[in-house]
């Protein structure tokens, strides 16, 4: 069914047994051109973009779970392409411009809403820093807006602008980044995947890999065996183990992100506010919950769930930019897996195995680079050449020194 | 989570910094920059147990080498940096 307001008003006026299922439960098929282990939005926006930009239609997409009940179900939704380094500002800019024209391409409603992401800063030195950020950015031409106290005041007056050790300076203001509902951008892609003829198979974990030489020619599933020309990874947070799998060892560590929502509320923030003094970052989703987040819990774990100091630190982070949080009660909070890298960076490229390609290290902002991602990663795996704004994501990179380290830190994943 | 330091009892994990992979050693001086890279970036990063660094920076200031489970944040063994690396160092014929 392909939705338009004339479909949509007829079925409203029907009984709700007209709607159809978005996409087919496929059964595996012996073999594909492409596997795409992996059915988060990576992986499905991956599936799509082969299909739909580079002609390769006979693709199964492998999901160990169901659809949607990954990363991509389980973010704060934030999109934004306020990068610096050259290696990540066309990359993100790229998804930033698929991100506003998602919704026209796969026919779905994913809710991309730009109401702007505004991050604050508390001192001299985080402005100059803030402004030499947007420079590069409007050099990439990216649009970037410098406001000062009052500018931020008329935004978002109730944070707390005297606050003794952190006063609210300004903020660093892209207009042009927003939320868009993660749930619908992975049904979404399914659904515009599999109208081009791909696979979506779930409920399908890889075991192993089939291999003749040092080709990668397969893989073994909970499924049975599955042949395919090429083999792509999108396994998000749990990359290393599927690597391992084919022996390789990755610049990655897996480690634990919470995120919490609030109860439900009328609209009381605009758009996505980030605290530059500590890591949080909050905005309210479409049903009225605040969403928001902070650091990483710090160590590896594929737990699932955290710790409460973390909780602990992003309360306090939040209270102290905005203190009326404080009369909020929460509804839930979860912890998800994050493919940790080395430098902070992702990595879309091709592994020494022949016919394995590899897209992991989003740490913990990899939904916003979703379209980008899977265009990206669809060209890698058709063409076996980079696609020009994903090439400076070599697995290569940290052995030769070209490592992309927004922050700054080093190889201390737990710092990125 | 709480880690029971050798010196200290359990304590909060909030007293401990981590410092990642125990098993990711340092390269020889004269190592190749292949090996160098990889102690420097490559991982297991297993999903089970893993032996790890932690630094009890708000007790006692000792390394410790910590096995936590990193499917469920279960703790088995603990031991001072300084006994793993003699145990290490005993298993490997090294003279200290």
């Amino acid at each position: 069914m392909r939705f338009s307001a004339f479909s949509l008003a007829r079925n409203a006026l029907r009984s709700l047994d007209t709607w159809t299922p978005h996409w087919r439960d496929a059964a595996p098929k012996p073999a594909y051109d492409v596997v795409v282990v992996g059915g988060g939005g990576h992986g499905l926006a991956t599936a799509y973009y082969l299909a739909r930009e580079f002609g390769v239609a006979n693709v199964a997409v492998l999901e160990k779970g169901w659809i949607g009940g990954g990363n991509v179900g389980r973010n704060t939704t934030i999109v934004r392409s306020n990068y610096m380094l050259p290696g990540n500002v066309p990359f993100y800019e790229l998804s930033m411009k698929l991100w506003e024209r998602l919704e026209q391409d796969i026919n779905y409603n994913a809710m991309v809403s730009q109401r702007g992401v505004l991050n604050l800063y508390h001192s001299d030195a985080q402005r100059d820093a803030y402004a030499r950020r947007g420079n590069a950015m409007r050099l990439h031409g990216v649009d970037a807006e410098l406001l000062d106290r009052e500018g931020v005041r008329r935004l978002a007056p109730f944070l707390d602008f005297d606050n003794a050790r952190f006063p609210v300076q300004g903020g660093l203001l892209q207009r042009r980044g927003g939320t868009v509902r993660h749930d619908a951008v992975a049904w979404g892609y399914a659904r515009a995947a599999d109208a081009r003829g791909v696979d979506i198979v779930q409920n399908c974990e890889v075991t192993g890999f089939l291999r003749e030489g040092d080709a990668v020619v397969g893989v073994e599933t909970t499924r049975g065996p599955i042949r395919a020309g090429k083999v792509g990874l999108a396994a998000a947070g749990h990359s290393s183990r599927v690597a391992a799998l084919a022996g390789l060892r990755l610049p990655i560590e897996s480690h634990v992100l919470q995120a919490f929502v609030s109860e439900g509320l009328k609209p009381l923030i605009d758009g996505v506010v980030t605290f530059g003094a500590g890591h949080f970052y909050v905005s309210q989703s479409d049903k009225g919950g605040l969403v928001f987040g902070g650091d990483i819990d710090g160590y590896n774990s594929y737990a699932q769930r955290g710790n409460l100091p973390v909780i602990e630190d992003v309360m306090e982070c939040g209270m102290a930019l905005w203190p009326g949080l404080g009369r909020l009660r929460l509804l839930r909070h979860w912890g998800g897996v994050m493919d940790m890298s080395m430098d902070g960076s992702p990595i879309i490229d091709a592994t020494p195995l022949e016919g394995l390609y590899l897209n992991a290290g989003w740490c913990y902002g990899g939904f916003k680079a979703t379209p980008a991602s899977g265009l990206c990663f669809a060209h890698l795996i058709a063409r076996d050449a980079p696609h020009p704004a994903a090439a400076a994501y070599r697995l290569d990179r940290f052995a030769s020194g070209r490592v992309i380290d927004e922050k700054g830190q080093g190889a201390q994943p737990n710092l990125h | 989570m709480r880690i029971p330091c050798p010196h200290c009892g359990a304590r909060d994990v909030q007293e401990f910094s981590y410092l990642g992979d125990a098993s990711a050693a340092r390269p020889a001086a004269d190592a190749s920059l292949d090996a160098v890279a990889e102690a420097v970036y490559l991982r297991d990063n297993p999903a089970g147990p893993h032996r790890e660094l932690w630094y009890h920076a708000s007790g006692c200031r000792a390394w410790l080498v910590v096995t936590r489970d990193t499917a469920c944040h279960a703790i088995h063994a603990v031991e001072t940096a300084r006994a793993a690396a003699a145990a290490r160092d005993l298993t490997a014929g090294a003279v200290r």
